[in-house]
């Protein structure tokens, strides 16, 4: 019994040095895990706002400018290339801590209509509890080439990394710090925008059935819990929103009485000279902030949002991580 | 399923909790659903030739047993064993050599019928030599084809080596599980820590020979070595530690293959249960058949007294070595991989004499040392000769292994080359230490059972040497997704 017990515990602290700690180098497998540390917060636990999916939330919203502007108390549940089976998962696991009033869904995901890149599945999947909902998630998730035991032991996915271990794996080995900002992930770079790649032609614009049935899911989600559902296409210069997929979200969101964003069109004077990091792909801190300050107000007023700033406890809390941000700010500044 | 999957391991711990809880008649029951269910994975063609040649073989042996009173009796039974044999080498032409031959895509490739089919054939022999009975109960025919741990790369076994461990009831013991599961463990180091590492650099070496040529040959006929090496053995031990598990004992297949001073005595050591199916019905028969034996006498009576005396193992060894190279592939490489290890092996023949004359006129060649330069010479000869199944046709083979003398530089060893193979410097580490292993385990073998002297350690030290072989096969070990930062494309 000893040995074995020796054995498992040895087993388990090789597992956790060889998994990938996502705190300095491919940070987005930190984000999913890290709301875990929001609910334990008491007065943070129940938020206004909800934001799922993929890049183009995580990056391009700040919930500290929707909360030191309008009082809104939000949180961004997003991963790199997150699907939309996981998008629905994701809530359907959400809901079992918190209920929002508003989810705030991105729709590029749309796009991706079967199981694909099993490296960004684990970095929307590894770092979730284990629950009905993640099992259920891994199994909509799968590539052909995985196993569904390489999630139950991480080790056998990561295990070769064993000759690429570099000091950040000792250092976060076994301990963690936060990466994100209420799940925005902070760009500070400029990289101005040159030339936006051709779209490419597409034999069939059509969104698949799946992407529908789990859009439909999460909308039967929000209503049976009585959230709002919104709507959104990020302002990302690429890669290419077809005329098209925008027709479908338009005409998805008049069938259901739903609010559609396309943030490409609308009135919030992004430059993308100065407002991206990557040539238009994602907007930095500063183009964030401005997309940020104009969604807000619509969540305002739209949805009837009101500023929360009178709760003592959670606005302290909201100087703490304004406080935390400003440092990263000043630092990246710096350099 | 791959032997060396989890899905198989899982197979496994369920066909133990079977096998060990049910009431022990219903051992061999579930021996055989777990086989044809391991085999079922393989595709339906596989079960169905599987299950037509256990039929064959119950038939054959049937018919065998009843054609007692007949007066044509003897052509009659020669008969059933002919049509027996020859629809076994009739489904391993159309499924092995016909697609080859027609140059087509080989759909019918049937995963272990290279193996089961010379099972069959042997059984068929021995119950028309009367070595043994026919098997007349189904199910225990059926699973002596079937048995899992076997069916897809041996040890090939007769029936009487096999039938009395395989039909016992077992019980439960620890020490069954401990012991085949070291074994397995041993194997599953040997398969994906060894071999499956040293592939990656043989198939860039060998996707562009002419890339690759000169002193990237000596690099191929190493890794090569190395890969063959752990590769079957490895997948023997996995077998062997299956079948333990069962409390079943399948007979060995290699013994230190790579410690031979000689070609001929390699080939008593390295995969020894088809070499001695060929010596137990190719070479005896064929030695002692009627042509032959007119042919030595024809030869003596002709006043060619030398030749006479060796024309029996001439012509019997040579037909081995033609079978033997058509049982490993169907090409022309393996015909001539074949009748190369067959010259080597008659040439040292001839020349026995005049080695045993050498060895006395220089007593310090029967030293260890020159022990050491015998079994390197072998390796070296069997690393040259392996080329054939390298390089995959007889010409470039000739070619690239000419090209050793011809284009040799040492500038691959030194310029980093070899880092562009796809192995990186741990990799070769882990190869390094890891051949080292195997050379100090097969010393210990020497000695006795390796699991025997583990046994005599310490508890502490037991569980260091044993757990650390599992981590390191389970960190080392060349399976699942590769982690790749690469795969990461950040911004989308």
């Amino acid at each position: 019994m000893a040995s074995a017990l020796v054995a498992v515990l040895c087993l388990g602290l090789l597992q956790s040095l060889l998994m990938p700690k996502y705190m300095e180098g491919i940070k987005e497998g930190a984000l999913i895990s890290e709301y875990y540390e929001e609910e334990r917060v008491a007065e943070r636990k129940q938020h206004d706002v909800l934001f799922l999916g993929d890049c183009e939330v995580y990056e391009n919203f700040i919930p500290q400018t929707l909360w030191d502007v309008y009082g809104i108390h939000s949180y961004i549940r997003g991963s790199a290339k997150q699907k939309m089976w996981q998008s629905y998962y994701l809530l359907e696991e959400t809901l079992k801590y918190e209920k929002p009033k508003v989810v705030v869904l991105s729709t590029l995901a749309m796009k991706y209509g079967n199981p694909a890149d099993e490296a960004y599945n684990r970095l929307t999947l590894d770092g979730m509890r284990w629950s009905r909902a993640k099992v259920e998630s891994i199994q909509a998730s799968m590539t052909e080439e995985e196993s569904f035991l390489s999630y139950v032991f991480p080790i056998l996915r990561y295990h070769e990394r064993f000759d690429e271990l570099t000091a950040e794996d000792f250092t976060y080995w076994g301990k963690r710090r936060l990466v994100s900002y209420n799940g925005y992930e902070l760009q500070t770079g400029v990289k101005p925008v040159t030339e936006i790649p051709e779209a490419q032609q597409l034999g069939n614009y059509q969104f698949s059935s799946r992407s529908y049935d789990y859009l439909d899911r999460i909308r039967k989600l929000c209503d049976e819990n009585e959230i709002a559902l919104v709507l959104i296409k990020a302002p990302s210069l690429y890669p290419a929103w077809y005329e098209e997929w925008d027709t479908q979200m338009e005409d998805y969101a008049k069938r259901n009485d739903l609010r559609y964003y396309n943030l490409l069109e609308a009135d919030i004077d992004i430059d993308y000279t100065t407002d991206t990091y990557d040539a238009g792909l994602h907007l930095n801190y500063a183009g964030a902030r401005k997309l940020s300050l104009y969604f807000g107000k619509e969540l305002q007023d739209t949805y009837g949002l009101t500023s929360r700033k009178q709760e003592s406890k959670l606005a302290e809390s909201w100087e703490r991580e304004k406080a935390r941000m400003d440092t990263e700010l000043a630092k990246e500044c710096a350099n | 399923m791959q032997i060396t999957s989890a899905g198989f391991l899982l197979f496994l711990v369920g066909v133990l909790i079977f096998y060990y809880g049910l009431p022990a008649k219903l051992q061999k029951p579930v021996l055989l659903i777990a086989s044809y269910v391991f085999y079922s994975f393989a595709g339906l063609r596989a079960v169905a030739a599987l299950l037509g040649s256990t039929v064959c073989c119950y038939l054959v042996g049937y018919f065998l047993t009843t054609e007692q009173t007949h007066k044509n009796q003897k052509n009659i039974k020669s008969g059933i064993l002919a049509a027996g044999i020859g629809l076994h080498i009739a489904l391993l032409g159309i499924t092995k050599y016909l697609p080859v031959y027609l140059e087509t895509r080989n759909w019918f490739a049937i995963l272990g019928i290279s193996f089961f089919t010379l099972q069959a054939i042997g059984y068929m022999i021995d119950v028309y030599r009367g070595t043994i009975e026919a098997e007349l109960n189904p199910m225990r025919l059926a699973l002596f084809f079937a048995f899992f741990p076997i069916l897809t790369q041996g040890p090939i076994h007769r029936y009487k080596e096999l039938a009395e461990t395989l039909f016992a009831s077992h019980a439960f013991s620890i020490e069954k599980l401990k012991n085949g599961g070291i074994r397995i463990l041993w194997g599953f180091f040997k398969k994906l820590v060894l071999a499956d590492r040293v592939a990656i650099g043989l198939q860039t070496l060998l996707a562009n020979p002419e890339q690759y040529a000169g002193g990237y040959v000596l690099v191929v006929m190493a890794f090569y070595a190395l890969q063959l090496y752990a590769d079957f053995t490895g997948g023997i031990d996995i077998a062997l530690g299956c079948a333990e598990l069962f409390g079943v004992s399948l007979q060995e297949n290699f013994l230190r293959p790579y410690f031979s001073k000689s070609v001929q005595e390699y080939w008593t050591r390295w995969h020894m249960s088809l070499g001695k199916w060929f010596t137990t019905y190719v070479f005896y028969p064929l030695s002692t058949s009627g042509w032959v034996t007119q042919l030595r006498k024809s030869a003596i009576a002709h006043g060619h007294r030398r030749l006479g005396k060796r024309i029996a193992v001439y012509v019997s060894a040579g037909a081995v070595w033609i079978l033997t190279g058509l049982w490993h592939g169907p090409t022309a490489s393996f015909v001539v991989w074949g009748l190369c290890n067959y010259v080597i092996i008659m040439i040292s023949r001839e020349l026995t004499g005049r080695y045993q004359a050498f060895h006395k006129r220089f007593p310090a060649t029967e030293g260890a040392w020159y022990r050491g330069v015998q079994v390197i010479r072998t390796i070296g000869i069997m690393s040259s000769l392996r080329l054939f199944d390298c390089y995959k046709g007889v010409g470039i083979t000739f070619a690239m292994f000419g090209s050793i003398f011809t284009q040799f530089s040492l500038r691959p060893y030194v310029d980093g080359s070899l880092l562009q193979l796809g192995l990186n410097g741990m990799d070769y580490g882990i190869i390094l230490l890891g051949t080292l292993l195997l050379v100090w385990v097969s010393l210990l073998q020497r000695k006795g059972s390796v699991r025997m002297q583990l046994a005599g350690l310490p508890y502490w030290l037991r569980f260091i040497l044993v757990f650390g072989l599992f981590v390191v096969v389970l960190v080392c070990g060349k399976y699942g997704i590769g982690y790749d930062r690469t795969q990461f494309i950040y911004n989308i």
